[in-house]
């Protein structure tokens, strides 16, 4: 287990740097810059900011200098759209709003989920089988950009019952319509991972030992056939999270909510190099660990899995 | 054993054939793909699938000339002798709020009708589903085929590769791309969008015709090949991809509709289809701006979207029941 965790590991880090250099190098080759905006600066300012940043050295000194201090510092430098905010700072502030709805959509869909997906697997072929999976599918199929405005129209605009938009803190009644949009696909995903994972366990063998021991159908049910029928599940969270950072840069956009998706679309679209790199490199990395622990999770749930 | 007794896999055959005329029965063999049809049509919400499919399909390469003909605008038509400030009408209804049958789905921002504008989006939202589909195949079926067949260290470095890839945040680094490369005519950002979509959606693809090329290579007919001297990528393309058919049609039906989602949140946030072609997803994120006073700008492109994916994907998993019984999982 030790050594696979090591291996691992020396994997994830060339990947992370693989990544890094990708956004570097198509920053780079792409036509234009930071300053062949509209708003074109005099020469000699253009020329003195690009010396404050470096920006005049050959690519493999910028490219040196960038990849030392993210390895070095974890440094990103300083965002050129945001004047004398590190991206560091940007990514701080704007991470916990993105954690918010990212984790609360996640184990609301965990939730709603599992339960729906075990109960159409229990009475399968039955009408709740059918409702159920045919909602899901909706889930499936409802791209969060069309479910989220609806979500404001209905409940803000028609009812007013919830806020339309906007970030409220973190326990607040502004996160509901954000965290229900996000959540809507994986709730769907989920179900039907949890529907598929639970028929093919209870139609196995140590099921039927389970019964055969006398155990009640509860026992049966909750310690021995969810354990298994979930290992789908948990091998769904690795592309889940991808999914959900995708799904958050929409959802934010929607909500005009201060996140890390948001500052993403916003650097992409005003070409700000180093917040770019900033964003894609730590999402990388979040993404790399949680893949990680994922298959170690895996490892403890199912004992048939070992890594060696 | 006696040659003599040996009876050719053709002879059983010619003689079940004989047998089945003396006893006066016609007995037809089934392809596959004649009883995947059948299982297929046994399936009703498939079957399902399949027509929304096939309607929205035909509206949406038909329509746009039908409404030029029947009411006389196209989609791009701006009344340029209404010059009120707000023009666009709801469903049904004409310029001083009557009753109209010219506009069904209502009229947008510049008084364009909706639903020409859905029906000429719909063409660039399913042609961009279908060519980067057909891109992603093409990289997958030939990455998974040589992976599988070479076998040894270099499946397990291809492999590998892919397991990378899997854990990427794939679609921010094509936002990256897009938003780096933005080309400045909508037909070289479509290709570009083509390229984008196509290279980071075979993963899935890869894995599959490689397990059925695993399973496949040892098989008597592959040795049968390559007894006759047939060349290595021959054997690969020519004797084994054609027996992964069926799990790559299944898994690039599938695949169509999630890169219609994709396609549709790019261009949601203005990194996709740029103007003046529109896609469900662009139609989308014009009509979000006014959802409070002019809903229909952004339900009726929403709920056509909605409505498409998901009979595709009903369509994908009546195939993937019809073709391989055994496959069925989710």
């Amino acid at each position: 287990m030790f050594r696979f965790i090591i291996r691992r590991l020396l994997i994830t880090i060339p990947t992370i740097l693989v990544v890094i250099s990708i956004t570097w190098v198509l920053i780079k080759l792409a036509p234009g810059n930071f300053y062949s905006g509209e708003k074109r600066l005099p020469a000699a300012i253009e020329k003195s900011i690009r010396e404050k940043y470096g920006l005049d050295k050959p690519w493999y000194q910028q490219y040196g200098k960038t990849m030392w201090n993210i390895v070095r510092h974890l440094d990103f430098g300083t965002s050129l759209r945001f004047e004398g905010q590190s991206v560091n700072t940007i990514i701080r502030r704007s991470l916990p709003v993105s954690a918010a709805i990212g984790i609360l959509a996640y184990l609301l869909a965990l939730i709603v989920g599992v339960t729906i997906g075990s109960i159409a697997a229990l009475k399968q072929n039955s009408r709740w089988d059918y409702t159920s999976m045919a909602l899901a599918m909706l889930g499936i199929s409802v791209p969060n950009f069309v479910l989220g405005p609806i979500l404001v129209l209905i409940f803000s605009l028609s009812l007013y019952w919830l806020p339309p938009s906007r970030w409220g803190g973190f326990p607040s009644r502004n996160l509901i319509l954000p965290v229900l949009t996000l959540s809507a696909i994986y709730m769907a995903y989920i179900a039907r991972l949890t529907r598929a994972g639970m028929l093919e366990v209870l139609r196995s063998d140590y099921i039927r030992t389970a019964r055969a021991k006398g155990l009640s159908e509860k026992d049966v049910l909750i310690k021995h056939a969810l354990r298994g029928g979930l290992m789908p599940v948990i091998s769904y969270t690795g592309p889940a999270l991808a999914f959900l950072l995708t799904g958050t840069v929409v959802v934010e956009r929607i909500f005009a909510l201060p996140g890390l998706g948001n500052y993403f679309i916003q650097a992409s679209l005003n070409r700000d190099e180093p917040l770019i790199i900033g964003i894609v490199a730590f999402i990388s990395i979040t993404l790399l660990f949680m893949n990680l622990l994922v298959d170690i999770a895996y490892a403890y749930l199912d004992p048939r899995v070992r890594y060696h | 054993m006696e040659p003599e007794n040996k009876i050719s896999p053709e002879m059983a055959v010619a003689e079940a054939d004989v047998r089945s005329e003396e006893s006066g029965e016609v007995v037809r063999g089934t392809s596959l793909w004649r009883d995947a049809w059948r299982r297929l049509l046994k399936n009703k919400l498939a079957v399902f699938g399949l027509v929304v499919v096939a309607i929205v399909t035909i509206a949406s390469i038909i329509g746009p000339t039908v409404i030029k003909s029947a009411f006389g605008f196209t989609p791009d038509y701006i009344p340029t002798n209404d010059v009120r400030l707000i023009r666009s009408f709801p469903p049904f209804t004409g310029p001083n709020g009557e009753f109209s049958w010219a506009h069904p789905m209502g009229t947008d921002n510049a008084g364009r009708d909706q639903l020409a504008r859905v029906l000429q989006g719909g063409q660039i939202s399913l042609f961009v589903g279908i060519i980067s589909t057909l891109v992603s195949l093409i990289i997958g079926v030939s990455y998974g085929a040589i992976a599988g067949y070479v076998g040894g260290r270099v499946d397990n470095v291809m492999m590998r590769v892919v397991d990378v890839l899997y854990s990427l945040p794939y679609v921010i680094v094509v936002i990256v791309l897009l938003s780096m490369f933005r080309s400045q005519t909508p037909r070289g950002q479509l290709t570009l969008l083509f390229i984008a979509l196509g290279s980071v959606s075979w993963l899935t693809m890869a894995r599959i015709v490689r397990g059925q090329v695993l399973s496949l290579k040892n098989q008597e007919f592959v040795l049968a090949a390559r007894a006759t001297g047939v060349s290595g990528p021959r054997i690969v393309f020519r004797h084994i991809v054609p027996n992964t058919l069926g799990p790559v049609i299944v898994y690039a039906t599938l695949t169509i509709p999630q890169i219609m989602l994709t396609e549709a949140f790019l261009s949601f946030l203005g990194f996709g289809v740029q103007a003046p072609l529109a896609s469900w997803g662009s139609l989308a994120a014009d009509g979000v701006q006014n959802i409070a006073i002019f809903p229909w700008q952004l339900i009726f492109p929403g709920v056509t979207m909605a409505l498409t994916l998901f009979s595709l994907n009903f369509l994908g998993d009546g195939l993937r029941d019809a073709l391989d019984p055994q496959m069925r999982t989710t």
